[in-house]
């Protein structure tokens, strides 16, 4: 297995806060791999970083054999790196078919004058922005809300939205902020699949969660952020038996 | 009932214009939560730029209709190249500032070009050469001009096309998508700084027609004609719903009427006290009763939660 994307001690401090502390890791191409911890152990600190919502205060991160040049969203997008968040962020006034569709700028190119002249090639494009939104609303499963408001799914649909538009942007690493916070169990199962199904096709999927039965049960590897430092790294089963790890989550059992 | 119909038609006329203009306002507030004030400035740009180009081409001998054309078409391009200038020396800098500093800046920019049309245009009022077909009709006892009627479908056309654009369109969406979330627009790879110059762009070039139709219409144009045009566009864009686009359409056809209703009646109503000349009071007593009891305006909605 080839390495996706290694980051490098990457810092991160918000005045007087060390939020991120020299966290380096490793996420290998195709795997699901999962980020887990406390609450305010840093996992979204670390996504913010990773895609470009925060400027990092140190290290380095290769992804797909290149420097990425963090800071920047945009580029990060572009790199191929798409996320999506811990409270939902979609662009509630737009239908789910919309959604998509913006998701799919970072990789369209017809301007200004395109749209305003429509141009055949502009029709062109447009058409296939529309087509592969359909296709992509099938694949999360909601395509039957399509033409609905973004703000009138179902939670959990929004949820399946969001990875929806996430996935429009052709990335190579998927970031899943919490997908399934405030999900019931049958709903959970079904988030299970979908990911599962997205890994099949090709993207490799960055994972921080809380439902730690979730994370054991999905992942191919799991790291462990205590306090934003980087406590463990490993394939499920030895992390739910490392001691630091079971400390951390006060020394409670993993077992839920 | 003759006195109704004539004045409905009237502030249609007029709320055409108003509405063109509360479009400009209303797509820069929605995109960035900005009160262009500058706005009704660059709507008096456009009528003297328009009336520059088509004086001397008046006694040419070339149709009417087509030396409004060119001179609307110089009006829109210099307007849009205004717009582009002013977002980008004037607001730009100031994107991530306090809110009350862009609208100070706004308020100054209003000033400049003010004092700018009148060191070139001077302080007179220039008439605008009769261009355009103004044969009255008759209906229904009413009169309506073909002037009237051609800048209620010009503007019902363009307004039709700004919809198309923004409802139909990858740029649209990407306008839509960064006035509900810059950073998360940002992050799907549209460009912010692009699309909000292409609003002041589009903003200011239905400001541009708004301008050319208004100088057309009363066959006026001066240096501060831009400040009551503008601020009553305002009022019908709050009246609508500020960032709202069809509520900028509703509001200034709505306040049109209003408007034209008011100077129409407003003899009757006061036993002759107060004449057709109070007419610009129906604005501002719509604009302060909207503010309290509506605030949202008519089709608006939360619009406090962006900030």
């Amino acid at each position: 297995m080839t390495v996706l994307l290694e980051a490098r001690g990457i810092g991160k401090r918000f005045g007087g806060v060390q939020a991120l502390h020299d966290v380096s890791l490793t996420i290998r191409r195709g795997e699901i791999y999962g980020l887990i911890g406390p609450n305010g152990a840093g996992k979204t600190t670390f996504f913010n970083v990773l895609t470009g919502l925060y400027p990092r205060d140190g290290g380095e991160v290769m992804f797909d054999g290149e420097p990425l040049k963090l800071g920047s969203p945009h580029e990060v997008t572009r790199a191929g790196i798409a996320r999506t968040f811990q409270n939902i962020r979609l662009f509630a006034n737009m239908t789910a078919l919309e959604n998509v569709m913006v998701g799919r700028h970072a990789r369209t190119k017809v301007g200004v004058g395109g749209a305003v002249f429509r141009f055949s090639s502009a029709r062109a494009e447009e058409a296939a922005i529309h087509r592969r939104a359909e296709e992509l609303l099938h694949y999360v499963g909601i395509a039957d809300h399509a033409n609905d408001l973004a703000r009138h799914l179902a939670y959990g649909d929004q949820r399946r939205l969001e990875i929806a538009r996430a996935l429009a942007t052709e990335p190579k690493l998927l970031a899943l902020d919490e997908p399934a916070a405030g999900m019931n169990a049958t709903e959970t199962a079904a988030l299970k699949t979908l990911v599962e199904g997205i890994r099949a096709d090709g993207v490799t999927v960055l994972l921080i969660e809380h439902d730690v039965k979730l994370v054991m049960g999905l992942c191919d590897r799991v790291a462990v952020l205590d306090y934003g430092e980087k406590i463990a790294e490993d394939v499920p089963a030895q992390v739910r038996n490392n001691p630091q790890v079971i400390e951390a989550y006060l020394g409670g059992s993993l077992e839920h | 009932m003759d006195i109704f119909l004539q004045q409905i038609f009237n502030g249609l006329t007029l709320g055409s214009i108003y509405a063109l203009v509360a479009l400009g306002y209303t797509m820069v507030y929605g995109i960035m939560g900005l009160i262009n004030f500058a706005h009704g400035e660059v709507v008096m740009i456009g009528a003297l730029v328009a009336l520059a180009v088509m004086a001397p081409l008046a006694g040419s001998g070339l149709p009417g209709p087509l030396v409004v054309l060119i001179g609307l078409a110089a009006a829109v391009l210099v307007c849009m190249a205004l717009g582009a200038t002013i977002e980008r020396i004037a607001y730009r800098p100031l994107r991530n500032a306090p809110r009350l500093a862009p609208l100070i800046t706004a308020i100054g920019v209003s000033i400049v070009l003010q004092q700018l049309a009148m060191l070139i245009w001077g302080r007179r009022y220039h008439s605008v050469p009769r261009l355009l077909p103004d044969a009255p009709h008759e209906i229904f006892g009413a009169t309506i001009t073909e002037v009237q009627i051609l800048i209620m479908v010009v503007a019902a056309l363009t307004m039709a096309g700004l919809m198309l654009l923004v409802n139909r369109t990858k740029m649209g969406r990407a306008m839509r998508a960064t006035a509900e979330s810059p950073a998360i627009a940002a992050l799907m790879g549209v460009d912010a700084n692009r699309i909000i110059m292409l609003t002041f762009v589009i903003g200011s070039g239905l400001g541009a027609l708004a301008g050319v139709l208004v100088a057309a219409n009363y066959g006026i144009a001066h240096y501060h004609m831009g400040f009551l045009l503008g601020l009553k566009a305002f009022t019908a864009a709050v009246l609508g719903g500020i960032g709202n686009l069809p509520g900028a359409m509703v509001g200034g056809l709505l306040l049109g009427v209003i408007e034209a209703l008011g100077a129409g009646y407003i003899g009757d109503l006061t036993g002759g006290v107060l004449g057709s000349n109070y007419q610009d009071v129906f604005a501002f007593f719509v604009l302060i009763v909207v503010l309290i009891f509506r605030p949202s305006g008519l089709m608006g909605e939360k619009v406090a939660e962006r900030a």
